[in-house]
């Protein structure tokens, strides 16, 4: 159950107001983006604040089209949104009306095909995936920030999507449950097989979850790198964090976001202003 | 690298917080006592019936002890008594039904219009647009002062009754409703999109969940506005109904019986007011 995602020579526009004065600009957030995924690959996506990352992960969702270029998954063109794709947003988005069973249910309804008995045993199977079967009949407000990305998490497989798009999903949590969800995350994408896209501005988060990771600039968003992550993870008792290979990627992909890449711009538009 | 990943140990996922709650030592310092629930409960059940008895005994004997003109204000004991002579002869029931069913049509009726209405408004923003102002116009335009237009044209029967109740219940349910729906959060229609949701289900399973406890506000207010602009119109034109039966009591200067239909319509007020909350609670308990 996985794709391939392409996203080539990807343009995306938007209209702002200006500064002052009403008149509308346009604002280029992405521009000249290729980005391939592989499939069955875990690929985290890290860049600055505003980079154009969940405009990114709008595209290859469908809830947006991009101004130009061409996204594909699977092969096919994106048209709209699908259950062939699930999402996590950073934001809760469970239905607070609906318990922790109902609202992976409520994905199963909308996939359709599936009686009553089976969307409820399908449920409570992912809802064991998370860890999560002791919570089924509790409300989201009784729930801690951890369990509703558990629960968001489980909905969004729940429908077996081939691809799983991420937008910093643990960004809200705090250090150690984040980096509990980052271990479960990584163990539930081995036994399913998802293509998983998995968006942060951390870049720990990137090198530990990722195979690869994928760097990014901005203004106008671009692929900067895309660097290989080859960590043994084999040594289940090791803290793979401190390790020198991880401090190495951790470290590479640092220099890249640092502002070095601004300044260059800034010292090339003096040089055109001078000529 | 965090330190503390080796120091502190993990908690459990049973032990993560799920409730925010100060525990005993903040209790204590904060100065609040916990006295036991129950007892909590009681206590203050026991206050409220205290207070009622005072108010009923200031009732009976200020008219008694002749504080009072009696004649004008009975004492209770006799207006209870009218009241439960009117409520075994069946008259009283029969004002009440008649009143219940103005009321319940009339607001059945506002319910119907105003929750589809006020999505389809809410839903499609340049009808939103278009009507707002009407809107504004018509809710401030108070229900009883179109009560001469509305027995001018449909007479004093039934029907200019319950359009009034309608009249006056559609505002409140209206607007909160467009205020509910058009209010739902951004991330959950983001969530209905991208599981493929098409806008009838989404309205279903998303909208009108989200925006129910809104609308629910608009509903309790309605349910006061139904009684009162009832009452109202029947004192006005009518040959029965709780509203009537006041008036028509006043007239013939039946002054324990009158008071005895003024207690009813409390009352019913009570009971609706009551009976809303409770359902709004039913249907909210997912609530925090
Ligand atoms: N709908 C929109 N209208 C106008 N500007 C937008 C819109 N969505 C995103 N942007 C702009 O595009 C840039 C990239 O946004 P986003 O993809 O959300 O960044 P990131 O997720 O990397 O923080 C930002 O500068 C943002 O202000
Ligand atoms: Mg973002």
């Amino acid at each position: 159950m996985s794709a391939e995602i392409e996203l080539s020579d990807v343009r995306q526009v938007f209209r702002v107001r200006g500064d002052e004065g009403r008149e509308v600009q346009e604002f280029v957030a992405l521009d000249g983006l290729d980005l391939t995924v592989r499939e069955g690959e875990f690929l985290t996506l890290v860049g600055p604040s505003g980079c154009g990352k969940s405009t990114i992960l709008d595209l290859i969702s469908g809830l947006s089209t991009p101004s130009g270029g061409s996204v594909k998954v699977g092969g096919r063109q994106v048209k709209e949104p699908g259950l062939d794709r699930g999402f996590v947003f950073q934001q809760y988005t469970l239905l607070p009306w609906r318990t922790a069973l109902a609202n992976i249910e409520f994905a199963l309804e909308a996939k359709g095909g599936l009686s009553k008995a089976k969307r409820r045993e399908r449920a409570l199977e992912y809802l064991d995936l998370v860890g999560l079967s002791d919570f089924a009949n509790r409300f989201p407000h009784e729930l801690s920030g951890g369990m509703k990305q558990r629960v968001a998490i489980a909905r969004s497989l729940s429908y077996e999507p081939e691809v799983l798009l991420m937008d910093e999903p643990f960004g809200a949590l705090d250090a150690q449950t984040r980096e509990r969800l980052q271990e479960e995350l990584v163990g539930i994408w081995r036994r399913t097989g998802t293509t998983i896209v998995f968006i942060t501005h951390d870049i720990e988060e990137a090198v530990f979850l990722g195979q690869r990771v994928a760097v990014m600039s901005s203004r106008p968003g671009r692929i900067e790198a895309v660097i290989d992550i080859e960590l043994d993870r084999a040594a289940t008792d090791e803290d793979i964090r401190s390790t020198a290979a991880f401090s190495h990627y951790r470290h590479q992909i640092w220099s890249l976001l640092r502002p070095e890449g601004v300044h260059r711009g800034a010292h090339l538009e003096e040089v055109h202003r001078v000529a | 690298m965090p330190i503390s990943k080796r120091c502190i140990a993990l908690p459990d996922l049973l032990m993560e917080r799920t409730e925010a709650r100060p525990n005993q030592r903040q209790e204590e310092a904060a100065g609040v006592r916990h006295a036991p629930k129950v007892r909590r409960r009681a206590n203050r059940v026991l206050r409220g019936v205290a207070g009622l008895l005072l108010l009923a005994a200031i009732w009976e004997f200020a008219p008694r002890l002749g504080l009072v003109n009696s004649y004008f204000i009975p004492p209770l004991s006799k207006v209870l008594d009218t009241w439960w002579h009117l409520l075994v002869t069946g008259q009283l029931w029969t004002h009440v039904s008649i009143s219940l069913v103005r009321a319940g049509v009339g607001f059945s009726l506002a319910l119907a219009i105003g929750i589809p209405l006020g999505a389809a408004i809410a839903w499609y923003p340049p009808v939103r647009e278009l009507v707002t102002p009407v809107l504004e116009l018509f809710r401030n335009t108070a229900a009883l002062a179109l009560l001469p237009v509305f027995v001018l044209i449909l007479g004093i029967g039934e029907t200019s009754k319950i359009a009034i109740v309608t009249y006056a219940c559609v505002f409140p349910i209206l607007l909160n409703t467009v205020s509910g729906v058009s209010s739902v959060d951004q991330q959950l229609l983001r969530t209905a999109r991208v599981l493929g949701l098409s806008p009838v289900a989404t309205f279903r399973k998303v909208v009108f969940p989200a925006a129910l406890p809104t609308i629910f506000t608009g509903i309790r207010i309605a349910g006061a506005a139904a009684v009162l602009v009832l009452l109202a119109a029947e004192m006005i034109g009518a040959t029965s109904g709780l509203g009537f039966l006041i008036n028509y009591s006043q007239n013939n200067f039946l002054i324990p019986q009158m008071y005895a239909a003024i207690l009813t319509t409390s009352l019913l007020g009570l009971a609706i007011n009551y009976g809303l909350v409770a359902l709004e609670r039913r249907l909210s308990r997912w609530r925090v």
